[in-house]
């Protein structure tokens, strides 16, 4: 019995760790579908341009983990900044199905840079000695660096939390995530937002695939393989909702977890059939607002 | 183009439906095309192979435009459909159900009725969640045919599989002369059905429910309903292409499964150009000859293009390369109208 709780608690422990890095994956994403509604299947190119960025740093200017973790986050702001005033600024307003289009270009475009540039091998970027090994808690061993990660990640969320609730900016992106047009009313610059919210969004985006690649490797197709897993943290989450993608992008890692572990020839079996279910009985979202 | 689009504003009713019967009606390059799928036959012998796997793939992207390009459904797992046919006909033939018109019968009935099961969720959901699930299931289905080996031949594909001569008569030989022709009876046939629902009232409401999700219902226009049917005619159609293929080249490849293939038709779709019938063979032409042409390229390099074609056309033309032509048409035509008068 004790067995199994001990099994139990480390695949909680593992399936939460995994769902904190889904949840800095796919917040930026979030909030660009509530607030400008766009819908960007390039996101997840982000966080791969992110992982490279820091393995380019770890690599040519012997950068650990921890150091090269800001140059990739800054590098993929600046990216995603020209990203945004020059791409993307064309296909805001225009149809979803344009949006769709573009943005998946996008990611083959991305994929094919970095297949050509980083080579198609699988990375994990390495971890910093003092994080590897493992820890012993109450009978449960937990991996340090997936520690770590709960740690790191559950501070980033408070952080976006704090500013998200109780800052003046963040009052402002509520403002433009509820009702855009009447925001714009009542003065307050929604494209600027906007962008900076996006490029938040992709920053955050870029953390999550330089800290998570022990559990989603690097590799050129990242950008696609792990769109589904963000759609999914988004869509049950609810448009425009970070408390919702929060809920969900734990519950998915969970389940995920789980799922991989009761049923390992199954895939993403369990986790595609829960979804489907959710999704047929709350089509928008287990935490939308009504 | 601009024909083609419904009578806006508050057009009197008569002059209404005569432009819909208007639209309805044959237009010069429509025989013209045809033709020239014909022709192919007789000119270029070597490359029936090709030409018959453009019309295969042509006649899947129509199926797809009938949900996108009409009924404003995004997919990005429409190939569920196309496998599910393909599959079909090939295990049909493999388990001893050799007679070609027959699999592609049981090939689109199957299709049609997986799409009815999936029509349940998909006309409730839109927008983000609707590419989730298309997408989701079409990576079940595939992981499904990965891991079923035994009866699928897993990554290996459907190996060995024969069909019996067409009609009884014409073999399927290794020039590709009967699959040619064969494929493009049938896609011809298939596309005047699909042209009929097109230019039907049916037809009209998809459009409706296109452009504007919220009026149509208070027209009176059941959506759920619609689309639900426009979605199995689309798969049925899908699993047709399916089998033409599988029957054309007598082997099923994983492939037929994979999301990469929805993506692909995609790409053609709007290459081509949506909502327009011809854009998914112009589309399909298009990017399988480029393919074709460009196959010794690395696989990395392919996408680069094909992802660069995505973003230009999105940003610079209306509608691919039939909207693109339709623009430069009539450009010429006001240029012309303006021109030689003083």
């Amino acid at each position: 019995m004790a067995n199994y709780l001990t099994t139990a608690a480390a695949l909680t422990f593992n399936g939460v760790s995994f769902g904190m890095i889904l949840f800095l994956i796919s917040s930026g994403l979030t909030v660009t579908l509530g607030v400008m509604r766009l819908v960007n299947l390039a996101h997840c190119g982000f966080a791969m341009i992110g992982g490279y960025i820091a393995l380019t740093a770890m690599d040519y200017l012997g950068l650990g983990l921890l150091a090269a973790l800001p140059v990739a986050i800054i590098g993929t702001m600046i990216i995603a900044v020209a990203i945004e005033g020059t791409l993307f600024r064309w296909v805001y307003g225009v149809s979803e199905l344009n949006q769709i289009l573009m943005t998946i270009g996008l990611v083959f475009v991305m994929v094919a840079l970095c297949n050509i540039v980083f080579g198609p091998l699988l990375h994990a970027l390495a971890v910093p000695s003092w994080l590897v090994g493992n820890l012993e808690l109450g009978g449960v061993t937990v991996s340090i660096y997936r520690c770590f990660l709960v740690v790191v990640s559950g501070l980033i969320a408070i952080g976006i939390w704090y500013v998200v609730e109780r800052t003046d900016f963040g009052a402002r992106l509520r403002a433009a995530v509820d009702n855009p047009r009447m925001a714009r009313c009542a003065g307050i610059d929604v494209r600027r937002i906007f962008s900076v919210t996006f490029a938040a969004g992709c920053g955050l985006a870029a953390a999550g695939g330089v800290l998570g690649t022990q559990m989603l490797p690097l590799e050129p197709y990242y950008a696609l393989s792990n769109l589904i897993l963000v759609l999914i943290v988004v869509a049950t989450g609810g448009l425009g909702s970070l408390k919702g993608s929060f809920a969900a992008a734990l519950i998915i890692g969970v389940i995920d977890t789980y799922g991989r572990y009761i049923l390992p020839s199954g895939g993403g079996f369990v986790m595609y059939a829960i979804v489907l279910v959710l999704l047929l009985a709350r089509p928008q979202g287990l935490f939308a607002r009504a | 183009m601009t024909a083609a689009e419904p009578a806006r504003d508050s057009a009197p009713a008569p002059s209404a439906v005569a432009d819909f019967r208007a639209q309805a009606r044959w237009q010069w390059y429509e025989p013209l095309f045809w033709l020239g799928a014909i022709a192919w036959y007789f000119l270029l012998p070597t490359y029936l192979p090709l030409g018959t796997q453009i019309l295969a793939t042509a006649l899947f992207a129509l199926s797809l435009d009938l949900i996108l390009g009409y009924g404003g459904i995004v997919s990005l797992g429409h190939t569920t459909f196309f496998g599910v046919g393909a599959y079909t006909a090939g295990l049909l033939a493999r388990y001893g159900w050799q007679e070609p018109i027959s699999c592609l019968v049981a090939a689109g009935l199957l299709a049609a009725f997986a799409g009815w099961i999936c029509s349940f969720v998909i006309v409730r959901v839109q927008g983000i969640a609707l590419l989730l699930v298309t997408l989701g299931i079409n990576l079940v289905l595939y992981e499904a045919a990965n891991k079923a080996y035994k009866i699928t031949g897993g990554a290996d594909g459907l190996q060995g599989i024969e069909f019996s001569p067409l009609l009884g008569m014409f073999h399927f030989d290794m020039l590709g002369r009967t699959a040619y022709l064969y494929t493009l009876i049938v896609v011809f046939l298939v596309f005047l059905v699909a042209r009929r629902i097109v230019y039907s009232p049916f037809g009209l409401a998809l459009r409706g429910m296109r452009e504007n999700w919220k009026r149509m219902p208070a027209l009176g226009a059941g959506l759920r309903r619609h689309g639900a049917l426009i979605f199995v005619l689309s798969a049925a159609i899908a699993g047709i292409a399916g089998a033409l293929l599988a029957e054309s080249v007598q082997f099923v490849a994983l492939d037929s499964l994979a999301v990469q293939r929805s993506v692909d038709v995609l790409t053609m779709l709007i290459v081509g150009g949506t909502g327009v019938l011809y854009g998914s063979f112009v589309g399909a032409v298009v990017y399988m000859v480029a393919r074709d042409q460009l196959a010794d390229l690395n696989p990395a390099y392919w996408y680069f293009w094909i992802g660069l074609m995505l973003v230009l056309v999105v940003l610079f033309t209306r509608n691919g390369v039939v909207g693109a032509l339709a623009d430069s048409a009539a450009w010429v035509q006001r240029k012309r109208g303006r021109g030689p008068a003083p």
